[in-house]
C-alpha cells in the first residue's frame, strides 16, 4: 500500500504543509488496502499531481453532522437509498458527467450522484444445494428446514435493499411475503460480514450477497462452489455513487476526480477491487472470470426518491413479518 | 478514612468523576443539543426496549448464579493449571463480536460439535439462533467476569478468618453461612449490575444471533437512528433511555448491597480446611464445565487462526501494534482515573452511579458526541488513538470501580488505622500501605483494562481512517474484504495479544499470591 508517509507520523505537518490535497471520504471497505482504494488513489494522484486523502468512516452521517464545515471535497460510496436524503442537504453540487453510455442495465439521470460501480444483490449458494430457486417466488416456496442468512435493514445497506427489492416486488403484499420467508430465516446480522461469515463456516444454506460474490472466490481462492441465485423476473440492481460536495474548498481537484471517475484508471481498479461491476467499462477490459459471470437478464430496480418515500414502512413492514 | 491524603484523593476523584460524566452524559447532551426536534419513541423501539430489559435481566442473573460455584472451587482449591484456567477467564469478554459469534457457532451451531454428536445419538439438535442463543452468548461473555468479580471477593477474605473457623470446627455450611454469605452480599449486586449494564448495550451479539427482528436491543435503534435516518433526536433520547435503566438497576444493587469487611488480616496466603470428600468432587466438575463451555469456542477461534497467523499482510502487524499501545495507555489511565477514586470513596450512590454509566452508554453516542465537539478544531484521525484509549479507560473504570473500591475499605479499616495513627500520609503511604494491599485488584484492573482497548471497535468507527487503525479494524476490513482466513488470523493474534496483556498485569488470581 503506497499510503503517503507522512500522514502516519505527522498528519499535523501533513495537514497544513501540503497545499492541495483532496480528501475524499468514503466507507472503509473502500479505502482500505484490499479495497479499490489505493490503486484509484496511485492513478489519480499521478495524473492531477496533487495528493488524495481518504477519510474513512460512515460518509453520510459524518457529511450531515458536519454541514458546510466538512472538509470533504468528494463523497464515495453512497447508495441508492441514502441520496434523496443527502440531495435534499443541498451539500452537493453537480457532477458535469455525460451519463448517456454507462455499462449498466439501466439508464441513469440524476446530475449530481454519480454512479460508480453496481451489481445485483442474490442469494449465494453451494454449488451441492439441490433445486436452487430460481425466482424469487421459489425461494418463497423453498422447503421450511432451508436455512438462509440476511441483514438487518436498520444496519447494513444489503439488508436494506432487500427489504426494497420484497417491496418493489410484491408491493401491498409484502408482508405476506417476508412472513413466507420468516421460518427459512435462520438469523439477521447487523452486518455484511457477519452473514458472510455464517455461511462460509456452513452454517446457512444461503446468504444474501451479490451476484459478484463468486468471482471473488473463483479469482482469490480457485473455488467455484459458490453459485449466486439468478432469478427469471430478474435481480434487485446496486448502485454505489459518489458526489462532489458544494461547499469543497478544492473545486478544480474535486471536479477533477469527479471527472477521473468514468476513465479507465478508476474503473478498471474496480472488479477485484471492490468485486462488483465497474459502471463505465469496455467489457473487453473487464477480468475474464467478470465476462463469464452469470447475470440476470434484468434488473429489479427502486428509483431513490421512491425509496425514500417507501423506506420507513417497508423497513416496519420487515420487521412485523418476521417477528410473527 | 484516611485523614492526611483524603484532600489529594478527593480532588482527584473528583476530577475522574467529572471526566466519566463528560464523555457520558456530555457526549449525550452534545448530541441532543445537535438535534432537529425529538419525536416519541418509535414502535419498534419499544418492542426493542422489552426484549433488551428482560434478555439483560436473565442473561446477568444466570453469570451471576454460575459463577459462584466456580469461583467457590477457585477459590478453594489448588490445582495444576488454575492459573492458567483464571487467565483464560478474561478472554472471551474482550473479543469483537464477529470472532466470539464464530467462536460460538463453531461449538453450538448447527454444524457444530455439539449438534454433531446429538445428531449421532438420534437425538433433537438444539437451535442456536432466538433468545436462548442471546443469552447464551451473553453468559458466555459474561461468565468469566462475573467468576473474577466473585473470586476477589473470595480471595479479600482474610486467612486468618478461615483459620479461626477451621479451629472453631465449622464445617462447609458454617463457613457458607459465616464467611461466604457476607461476602456475597456484597460482591453479587455489584457483578450483577456491571453485567446488566453490559447486556443492556449489546447489539451486534444479540442482532447475529437473535434469529430474527424479535430479537434487538435499544442499541440498535441508536445504531438506526444515527446511520439511517440522521435523528439525532431519537439517538439521545434512546441513550437516555439506556442511562436510565442502568441507573435504577444502580440504585437497586446498591440498596440491596452489604458490603462486608473482614478487617485486618495479615495478608497471608489463604489455606481451606473445609469442604473435602464429594464436595472436591463437586468442585472439579464446576471448574470443569466452566472451563470447558468458555475454552471449546475459543479453541475453535484459535485453530480457525492458525492457517490464516502467516498470510497477514504487515498491515495488520502495525495496526497490532498500534493496538498494544493504545492498551497500554488506556490501562495506565483507568488506574490513574479509578484509584483516587476508590480511596475517596465511602461505597456510596453516586460511586455505583458513576461507576456504571460508562457501560450503560452507547458507543455511538459517545463517539459521534465526541465527534461534534471536536471536529471544529481537530480532525478527527488526528486524535483517533487518543479519543479511543481515554473512552477504553473510561469503560474499562467500572470494572476496575467495582473491584477497588472494596479492597480499599478493606484497607482502610485494617492497615489504615495504624497508618492513620502513625501519621503516615502522601507518598510513603502510597508505597508502603496502598499498593501493596491494594496489588491484587490493580493488577485485575490494568489487564482488563488493557484487554478491553485491545477489543474496542465501537468508539473508533467515528475516528478512525487507514492509517490509524487498530487490530480489530483491519479484522472487519479482511472479513468486509472476502478473506476470511486472514481475519481468523487476525483474530488469533488479537486473542493473543489480550490474553498476554491480561495475564501480565493480573498475577492476583493465583493460590500463592501471598504479601
Amino acid at each position: 500500500m503506497k499510503a503517503p508517509l507522512i500522514a502516519a507520523g505527522f498528519a499535523l505537518v501533513a495537514s497544513t504543509a501540503a497545499a492541495e490535497t483532496l480528501t475524499v471520504y468514503a466507507p472503509d471497505y473502500f479505502a482500505s488496502e484490499w479495497g479499490p482504494g489505493p490503486a484509484i488513489q496511485a492513478a489519480y494522484e499521478a495524473e492531477c499531481g496533487c495528493e488524495l486523502e481518504f477519510v474513512t468512516g460512515d460518509v453520510l452521517p459524518r457529511i450531515l453532522l458536519e454541514g458546510e464545515r466538512s472538509e470533504a471535497d468528494v463523497a464515495i460510496g453512497l447508495s441508492q437509498d441514502e441520496i434523496a436524503r443527502a440531495g435534499a442537504s443541498g451539500l452537493f453540487a453537480p457532477h458535469g458527467q455525460d451519463v448517456s453510455s454507462l455499462t449498466m442495465p439501466v439508464s441513469w439521470e440524476d446530475d449530481t450522484f454519480l454512479p460508480f460501480d453496481w451489481s445485483h444483490l442474490a442469494f449465494i449458494y453451494d454449488e451441492r444445494t439441490e433445486n436452487p430457486p430460481t425466482s424469487f417466488e421459489a425461494l418463497l416456496a423453498l422447503p421450511d428446514d432451508t436455512r438462509i442468512v440476511i441483514q438487518d435493514p436498520r444496519a447494513s445497506a444489503a439488508g436494506l435493499a432487500l427489504v426494497m427489492w420484497v417491496e418493489a416486488l410484491y408491493g401491498d403484499k409484502a408482508g405476506e411475503a417476508w412472513e413466507r420467508l420468516a421460518p427459512k430465516i435462520l438469523t439477521v446480522t447487523k452486518g455484511w460480514s457477519e452473514a458472510y461469515g455464517l455461511f462460509t463456516e456452513g452454517e446457512a444454506d444461503m446468504v444474501l450477497s451479490y451476484t459478484t460474490s463468486p468471482a471473488y472466490h473463483i479469482m482469490a481462492e480457485g473455488d467455484e462452489s459458490k453459485k449466486a441465485a439468478i432469478f427469471e423476473e430478474g435481480n434487485y440492481l446496486y448502485v454505489e455513487l459518489a458526489a462532489k460536495l458544494a461547499s469543497s474548498d478544492q473545486p478544480e481537484l474535486a471536479q477533477g476526480f469527479m471527472d477521473f471517475i468514468l476513465s479507465d484508471g478508476f474503473q478498471q481498479a474496480i472488479p477485484e477491487g471492490n468485486w462488483s461491476f465497474p459502471a463505465k467499462l469496455d467489457p473487453e477490459k473487464l477480468p475474464e472470470v467478470f465476462r463469464n459471470l452469470p447475470v440476470p437478464a434484468t434488473a429489479v430496480y427502486v428509483s431513490a426518491e421512491e425509496a425514500e418515500a417507501l423506506k420507513a414502512d417497508a423497513i416496519e413492514t420487515w420487521r412485523q413479518g418476521l417477528s410473527q | 478514612m484516611a485523614a492526611r491524603s483524603e484532600p489529594v484523593a478527593r480532588s482527584l476523584a473528583a476530577l475522574a468523576a467529572a471526566l466519566v460524566l463528560a464523555l457520558t452524559l456530555g457526549t449525550l447532551v452534545a448530541v441532543a443539543l445537535r438535534a432537529e426536534g425529538f419525536a416519541g419513541v418509535s414502535a419498534a423501539a419499544r418492542d426493542a426496549l422489552w426484549f433488551t430489559l428482560w434478555q439483560a435481566v436473565v442473561s446477568a442473573t444466570l453469570s451471576v448464579v454460575l459463577a459462584i460455584p466456580v469461583a467457590r472451587a477457585l477459590a478453594r482449591r489448588s490445582f495444576y493449571g488454575r492459573g492458567a484456567v483464571i487467565t483464560l477467564m478474561g478472554a472471551p469478554f474482550i473479543l469483537p463480536t464477529i470472532v466470539a459469534v464464530l467462536g460460538l457457532v463453531a461449538v453450538f451451531g448447527r454444524s457444530g460439535a455439539i449438534n454433531a454428536s446429538l445428531r449421532a445419538l438420534g437425538l433433537p439438535e438444539v437451535s442456536l439462533y432466538g433468545a436462548q442463543g442471546v443469552i447464551l452468548a451473553h453468559v458466555f461473555f459474561n461468565l468469566p467476569l462475573a467468576v473474577r468479580l466473585v473470586l476477589q471477593g473470595w480471595l479479600a477474605i482474610p486467612a486468618e478468618r478461615f483459620r479461626l473457623a477451621a479451629s472453631l470446627g465449622m464445617g462447609p455450611g458454617a463457613v457458607q453461612r459465616g464467611l461466604e454469605w457476607p461476602m456475597l452480599r456484597g460482591v453479587l449486586p455489584g457483578a450483577w449490575l456491571l453485567i446488566f449494564a453490559l447486556c443492556l448495550t449489546s447489539f451486534a451479539v444479540a442482532l447475529a444471533l437473535g434469529g430474527g427482528p424479535g430479537a434487538t436491543t435499544v442499541e440498535l435503534a441508536i445504531y438506526q437512528a444515527f446511520r439511517f435516518e440522521y435523528d439525532l433526536g431519537a439517538a439521545s433520547v434512546l441513550g437516555l433511555v439506556q442511562f436510565a435503566l442502568a441507573g435504577t438497576a444502580a440504585a437497586l444493587a446498591w440498596g440491596l448491597a452489604r458490603p462486608a469487611v473482614f478487617a485486618g488480616g495479615l495478608g497471608g496466603t489463604v489455606r481451606r480446611w473445609d469442604g473435602g470428600g464429594w464436595l472436591r468432587v463437586q468442585d472439579a466438575l464446576c471448574v470443569a464445565l466452566a472451563a470447558l463451555f468458555l475454552l471449546a469456542p475459543l479453541c475453535a477461534v484459535a485453530l480457525k487462526g492458525v492457517a490464516g497467523l502467516f498470510e497477514m499482510p504487515g498491515t495488520v502487524w502495525a495496526a497490532a501494534g498500534r493496538s498494544v499501545a493504545v492498551a497500554l495507555g488506556s490501562a495506565a489511565l483507568c488506574l490513574a482515573l479509578t484509584l483516587p477514586m476508590a480511596l475517596a470513596a465511602r461505597r456510596g450512590l453516586w460511586v455505583q452511579l458513576v461507576g456504571v454509566l460508562p457501560l450503560a452508554a452507547s458507543p455511538l453516542v459517545i463517539g459521534t458526541g465526541l465527534f461534534i465537539v471536536s471536529y471544529r478544531w481537530v480532525r478527527p484521525d488526528e486524535i483517533a488513538l487518543l479519543v479511543t484509549a481515554v473512552v477504553n479507560a473510561v469503560l474499562a473504570l467500572p470494572f476496575a470501580l467495582a473491584v477497588l473500591v472494596p479492597a480499599a475499605a478493606e484497607m482502610r479499616a485494617g492497615k489504615g488505622r495504624l497508618a492513620d495513627s502513625l501519621g503516615m500520609g502522601g507518598f510513603a503511604r502510597l508505597r508502603l500501605v496502598t499498593l501493596p494491599a491494594l496489588r491484587r485488584p490493580i493488577g485485575f484492573s490494568l489487564g482488563l483494562a488493557a484487554a478491553l482497548s485491545m477489543g474496542d471497535l465501537g468508539v473508533i468507527a467515528m475516528f478512525a481512517d487507514g492509517d490509524t487503525a487498530t487490530l480489530p479494524l483491519q479484522l472487519y476490513r479482511l472479513m468486509a474484504s472476502y478473506r476470511i482466513e486472514q481475519a481468523a488470523g487476525a483474530a488469533l493474534l488479537l486473542l493473543a495479544l489480550s490474553l498476554t496483556l491480561f495475564w501480565a498485569f493480573d498475577r492476583g488470581g493465583r493460590a500463592d499470591a501471598g504479601a
